[in-house]
């Protein structure tokens, strides 16, 4: 069945003048800059909301590169960043337990708990992805909605077994802590994961320098796939899987691709999250999550990685903005999705860029511009 | 009309930015509350946020504390810990409030719990009875007795009392309060000498035990105990009653509604739950706070979360009223120094844990139609 | 064989409103090719009306359709139809419609958009009180609220199969909770036993059922027996009793009228699908919209036909819903949107677009979630695992097999393989 989202030709996705590695970069420097700037918001409820911006992004970005760019649909993408999150926040905490018999936060511009917050983060991006190119092998068979429906089954069932685990060893508690360290592989195989009540206690060292520097990270790899041969091919399945396939393009290989991509930088948003200050419970794996992240994908515009992040901006601050309606905020909230999707169907950006944008506006109010 | 829309949708993001450089001036005492005033969780957010307004409405009808009012700051965290972490660092670091009343939920309040902790401003959490909540640092309490009390007052009376020496119980395993209070019941329930006869589970969303009722059934158990929300135990207890299981039911403080006993009628005649206070003991503060909260709310019945909101409220403006300062180290000395408080729901002393040390009542659904009668009192330790 | 029994009658009531909501989502399926995530919120909508409706009909006009007249249940199911297919019809009018021609995925977002305007507006504190109980407190308000409810009773609460052993008259025992017969009693292993009588409480006849709660055993005259739940002798005193073995499998009048209801339903649309022009029409929509329009079918009109047949069939079970299950859960409660979402996994297995299968769907996923229930915890304790371990895992059963189905199946076990076309 031929995919109705619009056409997209290489024209609308024009490059811009500057060498591509530079916006995506520029971009972050402006954001560094304007954090700098924001300095004396330090510890304050700005930067704990820019955290979570920045989180939202690279959730978002990393959902694009399967929804925008590869047109898969899929409505898990909460479960990976749950595992993402849960194997991140393991390590860790416990990583913190074993090495420095407490799971405080250790003071310093950098340390062994960063050192393990990286790992966690690789550890729980890589599990991510593991499981992205299991739940990415059935998008050869389904498709669409089918395809859907499974990735959103996938989530559940994440969200059921987190619940099952087993409670988490007390950081609080010396002789708990001791108990640990003395057989820390023997308390592991329970999978001390917290269940329902979320793991909890999670050192906060992801700040904003670090979930900022991944931002950039995930943007520039979303680029670099957008304007990739893989990401061409990726367009190419989104818009006729039959015409792809026929201009030699190996479907199952590129759609397992776009899955992992997606899932691994799903984990590292989950991962940061985890080390945001935020507790993270099996609900986070849920089908209403997925959907938080699909709504930021679609406001932004499919494929469009910067429509992702300024998507995030708006999601995240709206509802906090709401809050003096009180018990309205939602009903206004969704009655805004509504009419956003009636009114702007392509969302923010459609598939172009912010910079692809930008210089069109301006060539429209110059009459007699170069066509 | 699309430009319009984008502009205004702009316009509103413009306030969010300029709230950072407006501070409201401290002139009358701010406190805050975070709760989940809508999505699933929402009754208890918003029974627990009726609370905490009575209680202010009252003082300030007094005239406030030493002459200064209270006023309260609320932000709804829809049950998301993202969106509790926020609205407490907003509470705490934008909003500058002197100490923060929340959350129901342990998950969002153990979420919350360290961004207080870290800014050294109080914070006391109405009903979240998992231990670990005060154990996030020195400012939090609570109102509340814990898991491990409640669900060692359930075995008691179980074992003692009932003499039931053969118990079911039946958990949410996606309710951390359900599993938290369902394993100490089991702990301490063996360790009395009972027998755990069937475990039975189901996951958040189910509305027919039959399937666990029935393996329930076949065991044979004396009571069978859940520790639930009262939605749930309602439905559980018709079926129950209608599969010819007639073993009592056993049960927490998520009980304690009035619905309760509307949803399952005759069904859960005869059940008992442990709880913050019987609302038929003749106490005259009781009486009162029912009374004040019907005139105040449309004629609704207080729950046991609207009691605790209240609770919690007033004992942190006889915090603020016996502080040296607003300061956060002065006024947690303040509330850790709480002591035999005359509450709604009991006489609270804040013990060293800074939790509430707090008889525990055992309640029994008497009567037709069933209504909760005082049956016993466990007292802590 | 109990247990068996017990668990298959639940999942013929229950796969029977499964069926039911699947059937809505497969029309919709069926001409607009989207997933319709709003549906469970109609269902909650439907369910809520039904409360309010219910609550107004015995507290503000004091008809009690228990026991007459019994068409109040009838008045409140077709006004719970008339709400529900109202609100379905502007949903499609004012959020669908604009969209005919956009993409899926924004289609989705709306949906989900709609879903969440339905749930917020449906959980808004009651503004306005349209009925109360006799002291005053409301009993129901609109909007709906953020409290659980209890449902008051519209069926008498029969059990069907259950054996008159004797009648005989009754006395109070020694005390409260007891009872004694005027005849011996002998108690089988394994079976229950109740008294039936009718007394009056509040000036009103009120039928009542008491459970012996002794063990198996031969009990002479005159025996202290305990029941549940308990009545003071002075209330029992002297009234005329029926003795009734209860069976093993009890079958209760709102299960049966739940699949009478359904089956009804489903019949009434097999019917009208594939007997009548209507019918004709929309699986000629379902075929290809264009081709239909060209056909001189109304395609819009015929598209917000089957629409609003789809939420109707959401607001029966939504009617029939409460009735079995009285604590009405607050219409943002993630429940629903579970309940929702086994619907959906129903028709989906069953083959969406097809309406038998939506129907074998729904059977077959509950099915799965009360048996796995059921048999998941014996299988998984004697791997070893904790017991509850299998009985918690009743959604992960489901939606394996959703996985495994599709698998094997990409449409479904009934659907219809779609032809690729360039």
């Amino acid at each position: 069945m031929p995919s109705a989202l619009d056409a997209t030709t290489n024209a609308q996705l024009r490059r811009p003048n500057l060498p591509l590695i530079t916006l995506p970069w520029l971009a972050c420097a402006l954001l560094g800059l304007a954090m700098l700037m924001l300095g004396r918001f330090l510890g304050s409820y700005q930067e704990t909301l820019m955290q979570q911006v920045g989180i939202f992004a690279i959730a978002a970005v990393s959902l694009n590169i399967v929804n925008g760019l590869a047109g898969q649909f899929s409505m898990g993408h909460a479960g990976f960043m749950a595992v993402g999150a849960y194997v991140a926040a393991a390590t860790t905490y416990y990583g913190s337990l074993l090495h420095f018999n407490t799971a405080e936060l250790q003071p310093g511009l950098f340390n062994f708990g960063h050192v393990l917050m990286l790992i966690g983060l690789l550890a729980g991006a890589l599990v991510a992805a593991a499981l992205g190119y299991l739940v990415g092998l059935p998008s050869l068979r389904l498709r669409g909605d089918y395809l859907a429906i499974v990735t959103l089954g996938f989530g559940e069932i994440v969200r059921v077994l987190l619940q099952q685990t087993s409670p988490q060893v007390n950081g609080k508690d010396p002789a708990e802590i001791a108990a640990f360290t003395d057989a820390p592989l023997r308390t592991l195989a329970r999978i001390p994961l917290n269940g329902a009540l979320g793991f909890e206690g999670v050192p906060a060292y992801a700040t904003n320098l670090w979930i900022w520097t991944f931002v950039g990270i995930t943007c520039l790899a979303a680029y670099r796939i957008k304007e990739s041969s893989s990401g061409r091919a990726f367009l190419s399945i989104r818009e006729d899987e039959i015409a792809a396939r026929a201009m030699g393009i190996n479907l199952t290989k590129y759609k397992v691709r776009a899955f992992v991509l997606a899932a691994f930088f799903a984990g590292i948003a989950g991962g940061l999250l985890a080390h945001a200050g935020v507790t993270t419970s099996p609900i986070d794996a849920g089908f209403q999550r997925s959907f938080e992240i699909i709504i930021v994908v679609v406001l932004g515009g499919l494929g469009s990685i910067s429509g992702a992040v300024l998507a995030a901006i708006v999601f995240v601050l709206l509802p906090q903005v709401l809050h003096p309606i009180k018990d309205y905020r939602l009903v206004i909230f969704a009655l805004l999705l509504i009419s956003m999707m009636l009114l702007r169907p392509k969302g923010l950006f459609g598939v172009r860029e912010i910079w692809n944008i930008l210089p069109r506006r301006a060539a429209h109010t110059k009459p007699g511009a170069t066509p | 009309m699309r430009k319009a829309l984008l502009a205004l949708a702009t316009l509103a993001l413009i306030p969010c930015i300029a709230q950072a450089a407006a501070q409201p001036p401290a002139a009358p005492i701010t406190i805050g509350h975070y709760g989940s005033l809508t999505g699933s969780e929402a009754t208890f957010g918003q029974s627990t946020s009726n609370g905490i307004k009575l209680a202010i409405e009252q003082i300030n009808a007094k005239g406030g504390i030493n002459g200064q009012l209270i006023l309260l700051k609320e932000y709804d965290t829809k049950g998301d810990a993202k969106e509790a972490t926020l609205a407490v660092t907003r509470l705490v670091k934008s909003d500058k409030v002197v100490a923060v009343l929340g959350e129901v939920a342990s998950k969002l309040s153990l979420a919350a719990a360290p961004v207080c902790q870290e800014a050294q401003v109080p914070m006391i959490s109405p009903s979240s009875t998992n231990p670990r909540v005060t154990q996030a640092g020195d400012y939090i309490f609570r109102v509340c007795f814990i898991d491990p009390f409640q669900g060692l007052a359930g075995a008691k009376f179980a074992t003692g009392t009932l003499k039931a020496m053969n118990a079911a119980v039946l958990i949410d395993q996606a309710q951390a309060y359900a599993v938290g209070l369902g394993e100490q019941f089991q702990l301490n329930y063996t360790k009395l000498g009972g027998k755990i006869v069937s475990t039975q589970t189901y996951s958040g969303g189910a509305q027919d035990f039959t399937a666990q009722l029935t393996a329930i059934r076949t065991a044979k158990p004396d009571i069978i105990y859940i520790p639930g929300y009262y939605t749930d135990v309602g439905n559980i207890a018709v079926q129950a009653r209608k599969m010819g299981i007639t073993a009592p039911l056993l049960g927490g403080d998520g009980w304690d509604s009035a619905e309760l006993a509307k949803i399952a009628k005759d069904a859960i005649e005869g059940s008992y739950y442990t709880n913050h206070y019987a609302p038929d003991q003749p106490d005259a503060k009781v009486v009162q706070f029912i009374a004040d909260y019907r005139k105040a709310f449309g004629n609704q019945t207080p729950d046991g979360l609207a009691a605790l909101g209240y609770d919690a409220a007033n004992i942190l403006f006889a915090a603020i009223k016996n502080s040296k300062s607003l300061a956060g180290p002065d006024l947690r000395a303040a509330i850790a120094a709480t002591k035999d408080f005359p509450g709604v729901t009991g006489n609270i002393t804040l013990n060293k844990d800074r939790d509430a040390e707090k008889a525990c009542v055992v309640v029994e659904l008497a009567g037709d139609p069933p209504q909760p009668k005082y049956v016993t009192t466990v007292a802590p330790r | 064989m109990t247990e068996l029994l017990q668990t298959l009658t639940t999942t013929i009531a229950v796969g029977s409103l499964y069926a039911l909501l699947a059937l809505g989502y497969t029309l919709v399926y069926g001409v607009l090719k989207f997933i319709n995530f709003a549906h469970s919120d109609i269902f909650v909508l439907g369910a809520w009306t039904t409360f309010t409706a219910a609550n107004v009909l015995t507290d503000r006009l004091g008809i009690n359709p228990t026991q007459s007249p019994w068409w109040g249940a009838v008045l409140i199911l077709l006004l719970t139809i008339a709400v529900c297919a109202t609100v379905g019809y502007l949903i499609e009018r004012f959020a669908y419609r604009p969209l005919r021609k956009a993409p899926r995925l924004n289609v989705l977002i709306t949906a989900i958009g709609v879903s969440l305007l339905l749930q917020n507006l449906g959980q808004l504190n009651g503004r306005v009180t349209v009925a109360t109980d006799k002291d005053g407190r409301p009993t129901a308000t609109l909007p709906f609220g953020s409290t659980p409810r209890s449902m008051p009773p519209l069926l008498p609460d029969l059990v069907l199969n259950e054996t008159v052993l004797s009648q005989g008259t009754l006395a109070g025992g020694t005390q409260r909770g007891l009872v004694k017969l005027d005849q011996p009693l002998t108690m089988l292993d394994g079976r229950t036993y109740r008294i039936e009588f009718t007394r009056t409480a509040d000036g009103q006849p009120r039928r009542e059922v008491l459970a012996l709660t002794a063990t198996a055993g031969t009990f002479p005259p005159g025996t202290d027996l305990a029941t549940q739940p308990r009545r003071s002798p002075a209330e029992v005193d002297g009234l005329p009793y029926s003795l009734i073995r209860s069976p093993r499998v009890p079958i209760m009048l709102v299960d049966v009228v739940i699949v009478a209801v359904a089956i009804t339903l489903m019949l009434g649309l097999e019917f009208l699908v594939f007997r009548t022009r209507l019918g004709r029409a929309m699986r000629a929509l379902s075929f290809n919209i264009e081709n239909a329009a060209l056909m001189g079918i109304n395609v819009n009109a015929v598209i917000s036909f089957t629409f609003v047949l789809g939420t109707a069939l959401a607001a029966a079970a939504a009617f029939l819903y409460p009735l079995k299950y009285p604590g009405l859960n607050q219409p943002a409660h993630q429940i629903w949107v579970l309940l929702g979402l086994k619907a959906f996994i129903a028709a989906v297995v069953g083959g969406i677009g097809n309406i038998r299968g939506a129907v074998l769907g729904g059977f077959l996923i509950a099915g799965i979630e009360f048996f796995g229930t059921l048999y998941g915890d014996k299988l998984f304790i004697s791997l070893g695992a904790r017991p509850g371990l299998g009985t918690s895992l009743a959604d992960v059963y489901v939606f394996s097999i959703l996985i495994l189905v599709l698998l094997v199946k990409p449409n479904g076990l009934l659907g219809s393989p779609v032809k690729e076309k360039v």
